[in-house]
């Protein structure tokens, strides 16, 4: 293979000892990338598997596809909605590309560049957990967000959200919400209100008279309406963040993750049914007036369900701490949606928190099977 | 007092107690006291630089006093004795802002009174002030409010500078850079928060290890 054969003249120029040794863990970094390491784990038990790291991130960037390409799709569509213009589909498809194509740009740059640097100046392996966060963040932000706003919080994300821990597996916070939870507090009126969602809207160029922006959640916080058809909630026909719109695209990523064991189904599920009986719990107690399922198709719900709350570094590790984990995320981010006025959408919040909250909740969990089990001892004593 | 004549004022042992606190022995980034003011009054600069004067004016005195009566003082009421000593300089100070730094003393509200607690202040007299003589203890006590001053200062440069565009109330920020007027920038509101100062601090303390390498834990 004539690849193989580049890296490996190539490798002792950048090895240690080598011409540019000190580039060492960059040239790792790409060659782990291109091929799977043929080197073997020396200690301890491990389960043998054909994955490594890289190539399990690859599988969430596949399934992250459906809802980015949705996302580009769904970007031209607004656009070309708020401006009168009856959108057609490559058109639309082609718009959101350019739209969306530099807000990924910065995301990897300046992620990758701040991973990179740290790796070499801790001379250890570059880490792979980027190549899902640098995806991750482009689909939580507005489209019209400034570019240098992304990659201020994305710097941040990585900087105090992953590498002060230790870099990937050791952060205590999903890095990619961390980012958005960063724009949200610092740059407030580029991440909130009804202008931000749609590109072009913002400037006003072109919008058609009495356009509205506001995404289904403002809806449904303000005067309890959907403001779209529930069927468009559901397959994304409205304005949101660029990846969060379309539930089906977030389902088809789910299948994926499910199928091939990456993601919990204990913790997806679990989201879902806490979100699901805390918006009844309001129906039912009369604050809402809207159905509960609406909770679960608008806003970032399925999206944070799906990609962000399973995030097995930050989310629960055991098993019985995974349902609760993940029920408590879906109730709390119902919860702030419906209760504080302030916030529209809960659950970017809501995962933040039970990320704060996961190792004490394992904590617990393994203390009970501790307990448990010497009681099952004792009397056999 | 006979012994103090004979060293001279400075000596590169007394100096060293008044310049300790500003790096290698610190009181915020290295002893991490006093984080509760350095979180609550360094949104701006102008009342962080009083609160920095403040309190070394209270630290400076309130060892000179209690290194003066360290050998009256039973050891069995020294925690009241200095909370009296300690009080009636923040009220001192609290008058002093009050009668001529008006603006600054309502922004700084609760926070002058609470120098009282302010954990650097008591420190430094029970571990220093009550064994040494009053020339160090009064260096001392200056030396560890400009360390405590310091910190402040720079916490409250970056967190004006990023959150509100300015320095000291004035603009630095053109005003046409902002997105309302047309341009690109935004001030980061999360500098008015304080969970920024306190990373702000954490990245203070992080680039103060790194360069002393004898302060990193193992």
């Amino acid at each position: 293979m004539g690849l193989r054969k580049i890296v490996d003249n190539l490798k002792p120029t950048f090895s240690k000892g080598g011409k540019l040794g000190f580039l060492a863990s960059t040239f790792d970094a790409f060659e782990t990338f291109l091929f799977v390491p043929n080197t073997t784990t020396s200690r301890g038990a491990h389960i043998r598997d054909c994955n490594d790291m890289k190539r399990t991130m690859i599988v969430v960037v596949m399934a992250l596809m459906p809802a980015l390409l949705f996302g580009f799709y769904n970007t031209g569509y607004q656009h070309f909605l708020s401006q009168g213009v009856v959108p057609a589909f490559w058109e639309s498809l082609w718009f959101g590309f350019l739209k969306v194509l530099p807000i990924i740009v910065v995301s990897y740059v300046v992620g990758l560049g701040i991973e990179f640097g740290f790796a070499q100046a801790r001379g250890h392996e570059v880490n792979e957990g980027f190549l899902v966060t640098g995806l991750l963040i482009p689909m939580i932000m507005p489209v019209d967000i400034p570019l240098w706003m992304v990659a201020v919080a994305t710097a941040f994300a990585v900087v105090f959200g992953k590498e002060v821990f230790g870099g990937t597996g050791m952060n205590v916070f999903n890095p990619a919400l961390l980012a958005r939870a960063f724009v949200f507090f610092a740059y407030t009126p580029s991440i909130s209100g009804a202008e931000v969602w749609i590109a072009g809207l913002g400037s006003g160029e072109g919008v058609v008279d009495g356009f509205s922006g506001a995404t289904a959640l403002e809806h449904m916080a303000v005067d309890g309406t959907l403001g779209y058809s529930a069927l468009d909630a559901f397959l994304g026909f409205i304005p949101g963040s660029i990846g969060e719109t379309s539930t089906v695209a977030i389902l088809l990523g789910a299948a994926v993750l499910l199928f091939t064991g990456i993601a919990s189904w204990r913790t997806m599920f679990s989201v879902f049914a806490g979100g699901l009986l805390m918006g009844y719990v309001f129906q039912w107690t009369g604050v809402t007036a809207y159905p509960a399922w609406w909770h679960l198709i608008v806003g970032g719900f399925a999206f944070g369900a799906v990609f962000m709350a399973t995030d097995p570094v930050t989310s629960a590790q055991t098993d019985a701490g995974k349902y609760i984990v993940g029920f408590m995320t879906g109730a709390i981010a119902v919860l702030i949606r419906v209760v504080n006025p302030a916030y529209p959408e809960g659950m970017m919040l809501s995962i933040l928190f039970m990320n704060a909250l996961a190792p004490l909740v394992d904590y617990y969990v393994v203390e009970a099977n501790i307990r448990r089990r010497n009681k099952r001892v004792k009397p056999a004593k | 007092m006979s012994k103090m004549e004979k060293e001279p004022l400075f000596s590169a042992k007394n100096l060293k107690y008044l310049t300790g606190p500003f790096s290698a022995n610190n009181p915020v980034i290295v002893q991490i006291l006093g984080i509760c003011s350095a979180l609550a009054v360094t949104v701006q600069l102008k009342p962080a630089i009083v609160m920095a004067l403040s309190v070394t004016v209270v630290t400076a005195f309130s060892n000179l006093v209690m290194s003066l009566l360290r050998n009256g003082v039973p050891a069995r009421i020294r925690i009241i004795v200095q909370l009296v000593v300690i009080a009636a300089l923040v009220i001192l100070v609290d008058q002093v802002l009050k009668a001529y730094l008006y603006e600054v003393s309502k922004q700084l509200s609760v926070y002058v009174g609470l120098i009282i607690t302010n954990c650097i202040v008591m420190g430094r007299i029970e571990a220093f002030a009550l064994a040494n003589k009053p020339w160090p203890a009064l260096l001392d006590g200056i030396g560890n409010g400009l360390g405590y001053g310091l910190i402040l200062v720079v916490v409250a440069f970056f967190r004006e500078l990023l959150g509100s565009g300015s320095l000291l109330g004035y603009p630095i920020v053109p005003e046409s850079w902002y997105i309302a007027e047309g341009g690109f920038y935004s001030n980061c509101g999360l500098m008015l928060f304080p969970p920024m100062a306190l990373i702000i601090v954490g990245c203070i303390i992080w680039v103060h290890r790194s360069r002393n390498k004898d302060l990193q834990e193992k």
